[in-house]
């Protein structure tokens, strides 16, 4: 199991690779 | 949030998670945060596939309420697509687990929205209504539900 989200950066990339997933679009000021 | 190890299975098993960050993707976080209207951070978008968005979070969240939001945007979803049945076992899910969350009344509700859509069947509505006059009674979802109690 992962222990830590895989983020991407691409919103396109990631909605044409979603399949049947949904796409979780995080807008962060986190610490990073 | 982020780091419980509940919300990394919940998100690495049903979404693709994508972050944009203020300063480390500034450009990005201008050109999307202008197309999604997002004015605040943490904001966490739930999209379809085709980008279409089905619920939002704005600002922190304890875990359990922030894991009880991404059942209800998926639940959200199956209902966008018309997949009443799956909507509806997926809101069952967010009142089942989080009961005493904020997201609760609000699958309560559109529990019984999605069984009616499903069935056709207005008892599904009527259900709705009388389950909210022993749970949740002070929600805004029970003053929305009052008109099916009868």
């Amino acid at each position: 199991m992962a222990h830590e989200i895989p983020w991407h950066h691409d919103l396109d990339a990631a909605l044409a690779s979603a399949g049947d997933k949904l796409v979780l679009l995080d807008f962060s000021a986190a610490p990073m | 949030m982020y780091p419980d190890p509940r919300v990394v299975a919940l998100v690495t098993e049903h979404f693709v998670p994508v972050r944009v960050h203020v300063k480390q993707n500034r450009d990005e976080f201008q050109r999307l945060g202008a197309q999604y209207n997002a004015q605040w951070t943490p904001a966490v978008l739930i999209l379809d596939r085709d980008g279409t968005e089905r619920h939002r979070i704005e600002g922190f969240l304890p875990v359990e309420d922030f894991l009880s939001q991404l059942d209800l945007g998926m639940a959200k979803a199956a209902f966008a697509r018309k997949d009443y049945r799956r909507a509806e076992q997926l809101y069952q899910d967010v009142l089942n687990r989080y009961p005493s969350t904020d997201a609760a009344p609000e699958a309560q509700y559109w529990a019984g929205v999605s069984r009616y859509r499903a069935t056709n069947d207005p008892a599904a509505l009527k259900a709705v209504g009388q389950a909210f006059q022993t749970r949740f009674q002070d929600s805004q979802w029970a003053k929305k539900a009052s008109i099916w109690k009868s």
